[in-house]
């Protein structure tokens, strides 16, 4: 047994640095000689630029330089991209508008780049941003999703109608036919609402290009430093990719909101180079964030259920229609396609089911992936479908979903909608979950919060996803441009030290400590010997970063598989040293022992003699460094129960949570404590989805909810401590580890639980976010709500 | 930020001095709504006068039965304050639901009233209460002649506030529903039932806190939720914006007069 | 026109001269090169910025520099005494109640500040005192547990103290 292995509530290595204050991330860099990047942004939803003046702006003090969309033309820079390729109904690739660095023509977004000031200080590049002169001409803006088509303006003149795309998945045949013969329809209209991910730490950059060398070197806020610097050099075309150098330094969370390759980035690499070499700094104002980060979410779908007469689902029929923004995100366009809609069997055996998805382009700000990513669409959609047809059905809604469960002995289990889910026990996560909340006592507890005046409701959400991002053969197939598999490097040092080299990236998920347990526990090496390294692509071998819950599951994996081959070498050391066969070695808690013997070597002394070859297997090479590639067979698909416990005040419409319990399965755990911060974390941000946040533009397409004023983010207040149980694991079979990622579950399952509850309180369905005044005014509709008041 | 020249008078002689002499100066209490507003360059000053070192706006003290509280006395020191508990204790709570801790450190009593944000908390109290507001020119104006209008007072330009007068209530309590974003009211509702008779004071509701008289009225007949129930807001002059509309503020309104009537006893 | 500021910083004494509109987290951060004071937003929400002024978090975003002026001023950097760690600082790792830690700096100083004022806070006033700190990652749960959890421990010094 190995101490701080696998399994052990290990506290972070990353933390010393954190809670002292020396955390280093990119704004906390300052290269010598560094100028200041300011952008001149939009104020229009849609325009056509008529003029741009910089002579004013060049005129001010510090003004080393002003860029905009012609200077971008001039040196032919290629446009922002969007890696997977989704096609139509009819066979078409999706209509991509053009998206530029700078502006080109026109504007498309209240925030859109248009120009760049370069100055010596940002004061200085904030001044002379103001008096850049443009003039624009206002174009009629299509602010609204449901008003894209046919709209008599378009977002990009060459995508008709403004639709990027017409999708679907699945036999709509067989759906049709299921429906025909159907005993009951349960059917819904919902909006998911749009997010802004809000990582605390707003993005930023240091471009620079170094003359001498011809290099450049870019600092930045990135989940995944080697796409940046794949797209900056394949696409964009600043840097070959030999002479880009990315670093991602600690990045203060991401979301999502920092795996896309935006302008800004791209921007000031760029900059550094007009101004002839100097470092150029761009550092994100909140304000910005919201204007420019990718939005997350903003579906409205249409949702039908077929049962039979006991209440078994027959086929599920969904049309969803997805606001893209103005532009093509780096991965928007999979979002409301592959990561959605094969989703839509959830934890059922539903056996038909077809979906399509229209996409659309409106001038807002890009959409793109956000913690989940098309899987809390999904599942949101279907949790609080079938609690509606529990409803309808007069069936309770725990009842209703373990009647329709995939059964624990059905797996693999083949979907309707193309995944095949490896394990799983749902029914174990919701007896587990229901005992938890004391689902049975749950009428005395209404009724208590009753005589104090307040409504109290229960909702459950069985929710099930698909991460571990990606087996690149199927996601290939789908239209994705990359592979998604994950590098690793182990490197031992003389002394027995071990550097651990990933192409993943940590943002707050833990990495280093994770890394390290798993290390220790493959190579019996003392986890404080473990020292992992990340976000460098002059460091680490070329990986693909952190996203989609892949960082231990596909990334993990990697270094499983270097420590493999660590061992397999040693084993051949250690047989020449111990004079014994190959095949008689064996290696356990960092020993190597002649089976059946007390002849041993230590893996510290294996690789010694890797590294001192003296006494040496002839023909092996000396050293100890081991590098694997993993491509994982499948996703990994967790899943689970959650229950939540809300009262309403009927008199404001204020919802509490009072009680929130999370059964998680996510196969086999590393860290527990990690992972159960995951979930909290992920539980607030589904908890804000479903009560507090939510984007709202005016008609003009003026972003009304631009900072933390309008824009409500859950605080410490908002929301109660949380019941996390993640030992109900079922190993997963796509990798050595058993493990599923466990990032992105919270906010996935937790936005069904809490509007499910607000309906069992007050009777009626609340679209998200359920603020006080939309929960107050469900309330005024509600018969039963109504009675209780 | 736009640059501006900063001036740190020690008396409040030297601070009406520097302001008349500089009609694009601006005064700077707490900060802690001005200087968001600098950063977001909404405004541009010449000069920015910082009150902060003058000993003579900062204090508590006992005052004709009723409290008089400097203009630059931090909402943390009202707060926490045995003597504002002990003499009007609703004026204690309201300063503890200001804000945030931090912002509670440094925010002042001087800076809202006079910065007259329509849903900050203060306002709701000089009114609700009666106050009377102190300044530099040596004028003591009403609390129902102070706030003008959204962001607007009865205060020349080089006029300072000096401190508010606050006459002891006879019973008094303060019910806010805040913006789950910013935690400014939604509605706060402050009601005293003071020498001169039942007061009702709304914020966040309107462009400017405002005197519920119907619930005056109402309240002066019969101190009960029954009289809160009979009587009914007109929403026509409340706001209506993405965080409530006008008839569910009309109806906070009542909700919050009866949450503060409950506490005021 | 630069103006002359200087207080005392983490027990130090420093001075500077700054431009009038420089604030306090900028004259930390970019004067001093303690970045550990981190900027999180404009508006004044956020309070990654939170610092102690006179013993008392205050937003150093919210704050001018020269208004800072002789004031005794504590950082993140500063709330270890003689290489031992602040017992909240311990707290939040053993609790795991930081995970990007960008938001951490701030959320320990306010959480310091707390226990100076009480000592002993329910898991509700720990709540209701975080409104001005805002962390995307934790979902505050294990923060709150850190807070608790410290708030123990240094009870526990107290009385060993007495």
């Amino acid at each position: 047994m190995v101490e701080k292995g696998i399994g052990a509530r290990v506290p972070r290595k990353e933390d010393l640095r954190f809670i002292t204050g020396r955390g280093r991330y990119t704004d906390d860099i300052n290269q010598p000689g560094q100028a200041y990047a300011v952008f001149v942004r939009s104020p229009h939803a849609h325009a056509r630029i008529k003029r741009i003046d910089k002579a004013p702006a060049l005129a001010m003090p510090g003004v080393l330089a002003v860029l905009d969309g012609d200077d971008v033309k001039a040196d032919g820079l290629g446009n922002l991209i969007c890696g997977w390729l989704v096609k139509s109904k009819d066979g078409s690739p999706m209509k991509m508008g053009k998206h530029p660095l700078l502006a080109q023509e026109k504007v498309r977004y209240v925030g859109d780049r248009v120009a760049v000031v370069v100055a010596e200080t940002p004061a200085q590049a904030k001044d002379a941003a103001e008096s850049l002169v443009v003039e624009y001409e206002e174009l009629e803006p299509v602010a609204e999703l449901d008003r894209a088509h046919g709209a008599a303006a378009l977002v990009h003149e060459e995508v008709a109608n403004n639709l990027c795309y017409d999708w679907e998945l699945g036999d709509k045949a067989a759906v049709e036919a299921a429906f025909a013969k159907a005993h009951h329809v349960t059917k819904m209209e919902l909006v998911n609402n749009r997010l802004v991910p809000n990582a605390m730490e707003p993005r930023a950059a240091i471009g620079h290009w170094d003359p001498g060398q011809d290099a450049y070197t870019l600092w930045l806020t990135s989940q995944n430093p080697h796409v940046h610097r794949l797209v900056i050099s394949a696409f964009i075309g600043i840097a070959p990719e030999h002479k880009l150098r990315v670093v991602a330094p600690d990045v203060g969370g991401g979301f999502g909101s920092k795996i896309f390759i935006y302008g800004e980035e791209c921007v000031v690499l760029w900059a550094s180079k007009k101004i002839g070499g100097r470092p150029v700094k761009w550092v994100a104002e909140r304000s910005e964030s919201f204007l420019t980060d990718a939005h997350g979410r903003d579906h409205v779908t249409t949702a039908e259920l077929a049962l039979d007469q006991e209440g078994n689902f027959l086929a599920l029929r969904v049309n969803t229609k997805a606001n893209l923004g103005a532009y093509m995100s780096t991965f928007s366009s999979c979002i409301p396609t592959y990561l959605y809609a094969t989703l839509l069997a959830g934890q059922y055996k539903t056996p038909a089911i077809y979906c399509d998805v229209q996409a659309y382009y409106t001038n807002t700000v890009p959409v793109d992936a956000y913690r989940g990513a098309g899987r809390p669409e999904a599942s949101f959609l279907i949790e609080t479908l079938v609690d509606q047809a529990a409803i309808e059905m007069g069936m309770d809604p725990a009842e209703i979903r373990r009647k329709n469960f995939i059964p624990k002995t059905a797996f693999p289990y083949q979907t309707p909608v193309a995944l095949v889910y490896d394990t799983g026990d749902y029914e174990a996560c919701l007896d587990e979950a229901l005992k938890l909340v004391d689902y049975a006592g749950f009428p005395a507890r209404r009724a208590e919060s009753e005589r104090r005046g307040k409504l109290r409701g229960i909702g459950i959400s069985c929710y099930i996803e698909a991460c571990g991002i990606a087996p690149s053969a199927v996601v290939g197939s789908l239209g994705a441009g990359v592979g998604l598999w994950e590098s690793a490097k182990v490197r031992f040092t003389h002394t027995g030290k071990v550097q651990v080299l990933t192409g993943t990236h940590t943002h707050g998920q833990g990495h280093e400590t994770t890394f390290s347990q798993l290390v220790a526990e493959k190579l019996g090496v003392p986890y404080e010997d473990v020292e992992v390294i990340h976000g460098d692509t002059e460091k680490t071998p070329v990986g693909m970063g952190t996203y989609g819950s892949r960082s231990l599951a596909v990334g993990g994996e990697a270094i499983v598989k270097a420590c493999d081959k660590i061992i397999a070498k040693g084993k051949k050391i250690a047989a020449h040293l111990l004079e014994a066969s190959e095949a008689d070695i064996e290696f356990k808690d960092g020993k190597f022992t002649v089976a059946g013997t007390d002849k041993s070597k230590t893996i510290g002394e294996v690789v010694f003699a890797a590294y001192v070859p003296h006494n040496y297997p002839a023909g092996l090479e000396p050293g100890m460094e081991e590098g694997a590639f993993f491509d994982p067979p499948n996703f990994t698909f967790p899943a689970g129960t959650y229950v939540c416990e809300v009262e309403v005040d009927p008199q404001t419409g204020k919802v509490d949570i009072v009680k929130f319990v999370a059964v998680d399965d996510f196969g086999n755990v590393v860290n527990p404590m990690i992972v159960e911060g995951q979930v909290h974390g992920g539980l607030v941000q589904g908890i804000g989805q479903a009560l507090l946040e939510g984007v709202r533009y005016d008609e003009s397409g003026q972003l009304l909810t631009g900072s933390y004023m309008d824009y409500c983010m859950p605080r410490a207040d908002d929301v109660p401590s949380f019941e996390v149980v993640t030992s109900r694991g079922t190993a997963c079979t796509s990798n050595s580890l058993g493990v599923k990622g466990c990032g992105e579950a919270g906010a996935i399952g937790a936005p069904a639980a809490v509007i499910n509850a607000i309906r069992n309180a007050i009777g009626v369905r609340v679209e998200m976010p359920a603020t006080p005044e939309r929960v107050w005014r469900a309330i005024q509709s509600s018969p039963l709500a109504k009675a209780a008041e | 930020m736009y640059a501006f020249d900063y001036h740190r008078p020690a008396s409040l002689a030297e601070a009406a001095q520097l302001l008349a002499g500089n009609p694009e100066a601006k005064l700077l209490a707490g900060g802690q709504t001005y200087i968001p507003t600098l950063k977001q360059r909404l405004a541009k000053p010449a000069a920015v006068i910082d009150l902060g070192r003058i000993a003579e706006l900062r204090g508590i003290r006992e005052e004709a039965g009723g409290l008089t509280i400097g203009a630059t006395t931090r909402h943390a020191e009202v707060a926490g304050s045995p003597l504002v508990e002990r003499v009007i204790p609703a004026l204690a709570a309201l300063a503890e639901g200001i804000g945030d801790p931090q912002v509670r450190n440094c925010g002042t009593l001087g800076g809202s009233i006079a910065n007259n944000d329509p849903a900050a908390d203060y306002p709701a109290a000089v009114v609700g209460l009666g106050a009377t507001v102190r300044t530099s020119k040596g004028r003591s104006i009403a609390g129902d002649d102070f706030f003008t209008g959204m962001f607007e007072t009865a205060l020349e330009p080089d006029e300072i506030v000096t401190a508010v007068h606050f006459p002891k209530p006879e019973k008094a309590a303060y019910a806010k529903f805040p913006n789950p974003a910013s935690r400014y009211a939604i509605v706060g509702v402050f009601l005293a039932k003071t020498a001169g008779g039942v007061r009702v004071a709304v914020t966040g509701a309107a462009p400017c806190v405002f005197r519920a008289t119907a619930l005056e009225q109402a309240l002066a007949q019969s101190w009960s939720a029954a009289a809160i129930d009979g009587v009914t807001i007109d929403a026509s002059n409340l706001n209506s914006d993405i965080h409530a509309q006008a008839d569910y503020r009309a109806h906070l309104i009542k909700v919050m007069a009866k949450r503060a009537l409950a506490a005021a006893g | 026109m630069a103006i002359a500021v200087s207080m005392t910083v983490n027990g130090k004494a420093v001075g500077a001269e700054i431009e009038p509109r420089a604030l306090l987290v900028q004259f930390l951060r970019e004067h001093l090169r303690l970045t550990g004071t981190r900027v999180g937003c404009d508006t004044g929400q956020c309070g990654a910025c939170t610092v102690h002024v006179n013993g008392r978090a205050v937003k150093s975003c919210l704050v001018l520099a020269a208004q800072a002026q002789g004031a005794q001023v504590v950082t993140i950097e500063g709330l270890a005494r003689d290489g031992e760690l602040h017992p909240m600082q311990v707290a939040f790792s053993e609790h795991h109640g930081l995970q990007c830690g960008f938001c951490t700096p701030g959320m320990i100083m306010s959480a310091a500040d707390l226990l100076q004022r009480n000592p002993d806070p329910t898991e509700h006033e720990v709540r209701e005192w975080l409104e001005g700190n805002l962390c995307r990652c934790t979902g505050y749960h294990n923060i709150v547990k850190a807070i608790l959890a410290a708030a123990q421990t240094m009870r526990g010094m107290a009385k060993a103290a007495e």
